[in-house]
C-alpha cells in the first residue's frame, strides 16, 4: 500500500492556501492525465503531474513538497497549454517548488536543482550578468561533479564561447537592493538553500560510487 | 526601425554566435539595434523557481531602463529573456492588486508599457518576408532544414501572441523565403530539456536526443534554433548524445539569424560559424552556399 | 368594497419568522378591509373552504392572500374565489414568505416589513378590475420542422390521432443522423433497418405532407394560430413526374465528395443522397452542376424518360397556418480542427465517430472494409479516443455529449467484428452507461472482444513512418501510454447546429450559451418551451441516445395533440390595452414589443374627423411583459391586472 490517508490530512488547508495565493483552482482537476501523456520529462518522475495534482486535491502536503516530479519540472509549459479546465499545472509546479524552498523541504535525491538555481541567483546578485565558468565551477564542486563537462572546456575556451573574467554591470548596490526587497517581501531566508549537510552527504555519496566503481 | 536591444547573459558567451549574427543581420536590413545601457540577468528559470517577486523585479528593471532610453520597443534574441519579459509585461499590466510588490521593490510606477519583440517576429512580420526576398542575394538551395521552435516561442499562447501554438510557421516561412527546404516534422515544440543542462545532463540527452533522430529521420541535413539554450542542447551535447546512444549524428545547428546572414550575403566569418561544437562548414561547403577550400 | 385578507402560516415557513396573527390584526384596521384572519395552510383544502365561507358570510368583494409566491399558487386561489362567486381577477398575493420570512431573520422587523407587503396589496386590489378570460381558435395541423428520428416519431403520433402534420427537412431527404449509422447500441440492431419502416409510414401516411429541400422563411402569430412561410428549395426535378428509376444520375459526368459519407465517397452532381432516400426522389447540386456553371451539358435531362428534370425550376414559397409546432432540429458534430494536438483535422487518418459509422456500414462508401482513408490499407490497431470536443471548457463545450461513450464502445466490437485481426484501443476518463443494458454492453465489449480501454486523456497525435503516433497516459496504473496506430477514431460530442440560433430568433423561443434550445422547466416541462404552442424534442433540446429522441417525440406530439383537440385556447387576460384617446401613434411601442404583438390600425377618429394611426395589441401573442408601457409618453398603453393606477396605489399606500 502506497499512502494512508486520514481524513484530518484531506481536511488540511493546504488545498486552499495553494489556490488562494496561487490562483489556480486545482479542485476543477478532473483527472484526465492529459498533463501526464504530453509531459517530456514524465519518464524519471516519481509522480506524474496528475498524480501531485490528485495529492494537493487531497492535502498531502510533505509528500508532494519533497517529491522528485516537482524540480523535474523542466517549465516546458505543454500541460498549461493543453489542460481542458484550463489549469496552469507549469505556475502550481512554480508555487510548490517556491514552498518547497520556503519551508525547507528539499528531497534527498534531487538536490542539484535547487542547488544550481542558488548558485545562478548569487551569481547574479554578485555581478548582475551570469558568469558562467563561476557558475559551473561553484556547481560542479558543491555538487561533487568535479570533473563534469571537462572535455568540453577546452573547446569552448578556443572558441571563445566562455569568459574567463565576469562582465560586473555598474549600478550593482542598486541590484543587490532589489535583490533584498525580494527576499523580504517573500519571507524567504535566500541565504538558506544551501544546506551544507546535504552538500556534504551528496559529496559522500559521489565519491563512495567512485570508489565502488573502481573496484 | 530602431529598437532597444536585450541581448541577455547567453548572447555575451556561450551563444555569442547568435549576438554576432544577429547584429550583422539587423545591420545589413538597416534596423538599428541599442543595446540597454547596464543591463541585467533577467532571471531566467532560476528565479521563477526561486522567488517569484525576484522573477518579475528583474526584468522589470530592464523593462524601466529601456524606457529610459526612448520610446523603443524592446527587442530579444534569447528565447527565454523574451518569455520573461513578456510574463512580467502581462503581469504588471494584469495583475492590479500585486504590481505594487513589484513596483516597491524596483522603486519605480510600471504598468506594462514597453512592447518587447522577439527578433523572428521583427524580421517577418515588422520588417516583413517581401522586403527581406528583395535582399536575398544567395539562396540556400538544397538544404533541407528542421525548424526547432523551442517552448518558450510560443507557450503560453496569450502572452508570447508569436505564433500559431501546436504547427508555428514563422521561421519555416523564413526558411522558404531565403531558399532553403523546411522539412514537416512533428517535434517542432517538444521540449529539448531546457535548463537542466548541468544538472540533469541524462535528461537533456535523452530529449535532445530523440529530437535530433526525429530530425534526421525526416530527412533533414541541419537544425535551425531561436533560442540559446536549444542551440547548446543540441550541439554542445551532440557528443555526448552520441556516445551515451551509440548514434553517429552530425546534424550542424544553426540559428536562423546566421542562415539569414548566409542569404543576404554576409561572409560566414562575419557570422560565428566556426564557434559550433558541431562544424557545420562541410555541410555549407557541399551545398555551395559558402565557398570550397 | 369589501376586501378580505387571508395570512398563512404556511407550517414554520413563515410563521417561524413573521407574527402572523399581528399581521391579521393589523390588516382588519386597513381602509376597505372587512375581514381578516389567519390560518395554517390556505392553500390546502381546508384554507380554501375557509376563504368561500367567508366570502359568502361576509359577503366580500376583493380578496387578498398573504402567503407564499403566486407563481406557485395564484392559478389555486383564483379558481377557489371563482368557484365562490367573485370574479377570479380581483384576488392578489402579498408574497410574505419568499419575499419575507425566508429572506430575514429579524422577527419583529420582518412581521413590520409583512404588514407592509399586506397593505401595498391591498392598497393593489382596491383598483383591480374585473377581467374576463380571452378564447383563441385553434388551427388544426401540426409543423413539424426536421425530419429526423425524433420528427418522424411525432409526425408518426400526431398522424395516428388523425390530425394533418406537416414535415419540413432541410436535406433532400428525411432520415437525419440515424440513416448514417450502421448499427445501434446496445442491440445492434441495423439503424437502417429500425428506421427505414417509420420513414416509409410517414411518407404513405396520408396526413402527413412532407416538404423535403425545404426550409422554415417566416414565422408569425401565435399558439393556436401560426403563419408560417416554408421555402421549397428548387431540386430542378419535377416531384409529380419523376419516378426515381435513377438513369440521370447514372449519366452525370460531375464527382463531387458526398456530404451523407462525410467526405470519405463521391456523389454526382444530380444525386440521391442515399439508396433508401424518402423521397426516391434526386435533386441538383447548383453549385457544381456543370449546365448552371457554364450552360453545357444536360446529359441528365436527356437521359430522363419522364422528362422531369427541368432546369428552370424556382424556388416555391407557400404559406400555411399551424395550431403548434415542434422543432425537432437535432444535432451536428463537434468540429474537431480546433485541436491542433491532433492536427488540426489535417490528418487524413484521424477520423470521427461518424466517420467511422460510414465506413462500418455494408452500403457505405467502402463497402463496409474498415480502412485507412489515406492510402486504402488495411487497418490492425485503431485508438478511440473520447471526450473529444466534450467536457472541455478549454477548447469545447462544458458538456458531456451523453452518447460517445456507447457508441465507442460500439465500434469497438463492430471493429472486432470487421478484422478480426485488429486490436482497439479506448481512451477514456469515465464510463457514461446510464441507459437500459447499456453497462452489460461495455462490459461486454471490454470482456469478449479484447478492447484495452486506458483511463487517461492523449496529449498529441503526430504522423510518422506511415504510422499515427499517439501519445496517451493510463492514470491507473500512473504511466505513459505511446500507441503506433493505423487509424484514430475522435468520439467527438454532439453540439447544436450552426443555425440553432437563427430558427430561435423566427420562433421566438430561448437558447442557452451552447445554442441548445431551452425548456420551459428542466425537471418538469422538459418538452415545452416558455412560448405556448412551440414544443421540443430530440437533440435539439440537449444530446440524447434514440430511446430518448423517441420518448421526447412521443410528449412533444401528446402536447401538441392536447392543444389541436381543444375547440379554442383560453388565454389570460393579463395583457396590455391600448386608450385610443390617448395614443399619439409614435409607435415606440410596437419597436419595443419583444414578441410583435403590437401593431398599427388605422381608426376613424371622429373628434377630429379623420383617419389615423393607432396601436393595436394582437391579444393572442402578447405575454403580458409590460416593455410597452415603459415606452409610452402618454400612458395610452397599461397592462390589465398591473395597471399604472394599481401601481401608483402600491407606492403611495407605503
Amino acid at each position: 500500500m502506497k499512502f494512508f490517508i486520514s481524513q484530518d490530512i484531506i481536511k488540511s488547508s493546504f488545498l486552499e492556501t495553494l489556490q488562494k495565493d496561487c490562483g489556480e483552482k486545482v479542485s476543477h482537476c478532473y483527472q484526465c492525465g492529459k498533463c501526464s501523456a504530453g509531459c517530456p520529462i514524465a519518464f524519471q518522475m516519481d509522480y506524474l503531474p496528475n498524480q501531485i495534482m490528485r495529492l494537493v486535491q487531497l492535502g498531502m502536503e510533505e509528500q508532494v513538497l519533497t517529491s522528485k516530479t516537482i524540480w523535474l519540472c523542466a517549465s516546458c509549459l505543454t500541460c498549461t497549454c493543453r489542460c481542458p479546465r484550463e489549469i496552469d499545472i507549469a505556475e502550481i509546479m512554480d508555487y510548490l517548488r517556491r514552498r518547497a524552498y520556503q519551508k525547507q523541504l528539499i528531497p534527498l535525491e534531487e538536490t542539484e536543482i535547487p542547488l544550481f538555481n542558488k548558485i545562478f541567483l548569487k551569481n547574479i546578485e554578485l555581478f548582475g550578468r551570469l558568469y558562467e565558468m563561476g557558475l559551473i565551477g561553484m556547481f560542479n564542486i558543491l555538487s561533487g561533479n568535479f570533473f563534469k563537462d571537462m572535455a568540453l572546456a577546452p573547446k569552448m575556451f578556443l572558441k571563445q564561447k566562455i569568459g574567463i573574467f565576469p562582465h560586473r554591470i555598474n549600478n550593482l548596490k542598486e541590484l543587490r537592493l532589489i535583490f533584498k526587497k525580494s527576499g523580504k517581501l517573500a519571507k524567504a531566508k535566500r541565504n538558506r538553500l544551501l544546506h551544507p549537510k546535504l552538500i556534504i552527504l551528496n559529496l559522500f555519496r559521489k565519491v563512495i560510487g567512485k570508489i565502488e566503481g573502481l573496484k | 526601425m530602431k529598437y532597444a536591444y536585450f541581448p541577455g547573459c547567453s548572447l555575451h558567451s556561450t551563444a555569442k554566435e547568435y549576438d554576432i549574427s544577429a547584429r550583422a543581420v539587423a545591420g545589413a536590413l538597416g534596423i538599428e539595434l541599442l543595446e540597454i545601457p547596464d543591463w541585467v540577468c533577467c532571471g531566467a528559470t532560476p528565479a521563477h523557481l526561486t522567488l517569484h517577486l525576484l522573477s518579475l523585479a528583474l526584468p522589470v528593471k530592464n523593462l524601466l531602463a529601456a524606457k529610459k532610453l526612448g520610446n523603443y520597443e524592446v527587442a530579444t534574441c534569447c528565447a527565454a529573456c523574451f518569455s520573461r519579459l513578456k510574463i512580467a509585461n502581462k503581469f504588471m499590466e494584469d495583475d492590479l492588486e500585486h504590481r505594487g510588490n513589484v513596483e516597491e521593490i524596483v522603486g519605480a510606477k510600471y504598468s506594462g508599457e514597453v512592447k518587447v519583440r522577439h527578433f523572428l517576429d521583427i524580421l517577418v512580420n515588422v520588417f516583413g518576408l517581401k522586403n527581406i526576398n528583395q535582399r536575398v542575394t544567395k539562396k540556400l538551395s538544397g538544404l533541407k532544414v528542421a525548424c526547432y521552435y523551442g517552448c518558450l516561442l510560443t507557450r503560453p499562447p496569450e502572452v508570447t501572441q508569436l505564433d500559431d501554438l501546436e504547427d508555428p510557421h514563422l521561421m519555416d516561412d523564413l526558411m522558404k523565403i531565403i531558399g532553403a527546404e523546411p522539412v514537416q516534422w512533428p517535434y517542432k515544440t517538444e521540449c529539448c530539456g531546457a535548463s537542466f543542462s548541468l544538472t540533469k545532463t541524462d535528461i537533456v540527452l535523452k530529449l535532445s536526443g530523440d529530437i535530433l533522430q526525429m530530425a534526421q529521420d525526416e530527412g533533414a541535413q541541419a537544425i535551425v534554433v531561436a533560442c540559446p539554450l536549444c542551440q547548446s542542447n543540441l550541439d554542445l551535447r551532440q557528443g555526448m548524445i552520441n556516445k551515451q546512444y551509440k548514434k553517429k549524428f552530425n546534424i550542424p545547428v544553426f540559428y536562423f539569424t546566421q542562415l539569414l546572414g548566409l542569404a543576404l550575403g554576409i561572409e560566414g566569418t562575419k557570422l560565428g560559424l566556426e564557434k559550433h561544437l558541431v562544424n557545420p562548414l562541410p555541410l555549407l561547403r557541399e551545398k555551395g552556399i559558402i565557398a570550397k577550400r | 368594497m369589501k376586501i378580505g385578507v387571508f395570512v398563512c402560516h404556511c407550517g414554520t415557513n413563515i410563521a417561524a419568522t413573521v407574527d402572523v396573527e399581528k399581521v391579521a390584526q393589523e390588516a382588519a384596521k386597513l381602509p376597505k378591509v372587512f375581514f381578516a384572519t389567519d390560518y395554517k395552510y390556505m392553500c390546502s383544502d381546508p384554507g380554501q373552504n375557509l376563504v368561500k365561507e367567508a366570502i359568502a358570510k361576509h359577503s366580500l368583494d376583493r380578496i387578498v392572500v398573504a402567503s407564499c409566491s403566486p407563481s406557485l399558487h395564484e392559478k389555486t386561489f383564483r379558481i377557489c374565489v371563482e368557484a365562490a362567486g367573485i370574479n377570479p381577477y380581483l384576488i392578489e398575493m402579498a408574497n410574505i414568505r419568499e419575499h419575507c420570512s425566508w429572506v430575514h431573520h429579524d422577527r419583529e422587523k420582518a412581521t413590520a416589513k409583512a404588514i407592509e407587503l399586506v397593505r401595498l396589496a391591498v392598497a393593489k386590489v382596491s383598483c383591480n378590475r374585473p377581467l374576463q378570460k380571452t378564447y383563441v381558435p385553434v388551427e388544426k395541423r401540426v409543423l413539424v420542422i426536421g425530419g429526423g428520428i425524433s420528427g418522424i416519431q411525432a409526425a408518426i403520433d400526431i398522424s395516428f390521432a388523425k390530425y394533418p402534420v406537416v414535415m419540413v427537412e432541410r436535406e433532400p431527404s428525411i432520415g437525419g443522423r440515424m440513416a448514417r449509422f450502421d448499427k445501434t447500441f446496445p442491440t445492434l440492431d441495423c439503424a437502417a433497418c429500425i428506421l427505414t419502416p417509420k420513414m416509409v409510414t410517414v411518407a404513405q401516411s396520408k396526413y402527413v405532407t412532407i416538404h423535403t429541400y425545404s426550409e422554415i422563411e417566416e414565422v408569425t402569430g401565435h399558439v393556436g394560430d401560426f403563419t408560417v412561410k416554408i421555402r421549397k428549395k428548387s431540386r430542378c426535378v419535377d416531384l409529380r413526374k419523376c419516378t426515381g428509376c435513377g438513369a440521370c444520375f447514372a449519366k452525370c459526368p460531375v464527382k463531387v465528395p458526398s456530404e451523407f459519407d462525410l467526405g470519405l465517397g463521391m456523389r454526382k452532381a444530380i444525386y440521391v443522397p442515399f439508396p433508401q432516400a424518402v423521397p426516391n426522389i434526386p435533386v441538383i447540386d447548383r453549385r457544381n452542376c456543370l449546365y448552371f456553371k457554364t450552360k453545357k451539358c444536360g446529359l441528365c435531362k436527356k437521359a430522363c424518360l419522364a422528362e422531369a428534370i427541368d432546369f428552370e425550376i424556382q424556388d416555391e414559397i407557400i404559406e400555411q397556418k399551424f395550431g403548434a409546432i415542434i422543432v425537432a432540429t437535432g444535432f451536428t458534430q463537434f468540429d474537431h480542427s480546433v485541436y491542433g494536438e491532433y492536427g488540426y483535422g489535417k490528418f487524413k487518418d484521424v477520423i470521427t465517430g461518424l466517420h467511422f459509422e460510414r465506413m462500418v456500414n455494408s452500403s457505405g462508401p467502402t463497402a463496409g472494409k474498415i480502412i485507412r482513408p489515406s492510402d486504402g490499407k488495411e487497418v490492425k490497431d485503431v485508438v478511440f479516443i473520447q471526450c473529444v470536443g466534450s467536457r472541455d471548457e478549454q477548447k469545447g463545450m462544458s458538456y458531456c455529449s451523453r452518447l460517445c461513450c456507447m457508441y465507442t464502445a460500439k465500434h469497438a466490437l463492430l471493429l472486432k467484428e470487421h478484422n478480426p485481426d485488429s486490436q482497439a484501443y479506448v481512451f477514456y476518463i469515465d464510463i457514461r452507461a446510464a441507459g437500459k443494458n447499456y453497462e452489460e454492453f461495455v462490459k461486454k465489449v471490454q470482456d469478449e472482444y479484447g478492447a484495452v480501454y486506458l483511463r487517461g486523456r492523449v496529449s498529441r497525435i503526430f504522423e510518422k513512418g506511415g504510422k499515427l503516433i499517439v501519445k496517451g497516459a493510463d492514470t491507473l496504473s500512473g504511466s505513459q501510454i505511446e500507441i503506433k496506430a493505423d487509424l484514430v477514431v475522435l468520439a467527438t460530442g454532439l453540439v447544436a447546429q450552426e443555425e440553432a440560433v437563427k430558427l430561435a430568433q423566427m420562433l421566438h423561443i430561448p437558447y442557452d450559451k451552447n445554442n441548445l434550445y431551452t425548456e420551459a422547466h428542466p425537471k418538469l416541462a422538459p418538452v415545452e418551451t416558455i412560448t405556448s404552442g412551440v414544443f421540443l424534442t430530440g437533440a435539439c433540446q440537449s444530446p440524447k441516445d434514440i430511446p430518448d429522441t423517441v420518448a421526447t417525440a412521443s410528449a412533444a406530439s401528446v402536447k401538441a395533440l392536447g392543444l389541436l383537440i381543444q375547440d379554442k385556447l383560453e388565454r389570460e387576460p393579463l395583457i396590455a390595452k391600448v386608450d385610443n384617446k390617448l395614443c399619439s401613434s409614435c409607435q415606440a411601442c410596437i419597436k419595443a414589443c419583444p414578441f410583435n404583438a403590437i401593431e398599427p390600425e388605422e381608426i376613424e377618429d371622429r373628434q377630429l374627423k379623420r383617419k389615423r394611426i393607432v396601436a393595436k395589441v394582437i391579444e393572442g401573442v402578447c405575454a403580458g411583459c409590460g416593455n410597452c408601457t415603459a415606452v409610452c409618453r402618454m400612458s395610452a398603453i397599461d397592462l390589465e391586472g398591473f395597471s399604472n393606477r394599481q401601481i401608483m396605489e402600491e407606492i403611495e399606500a407605503l
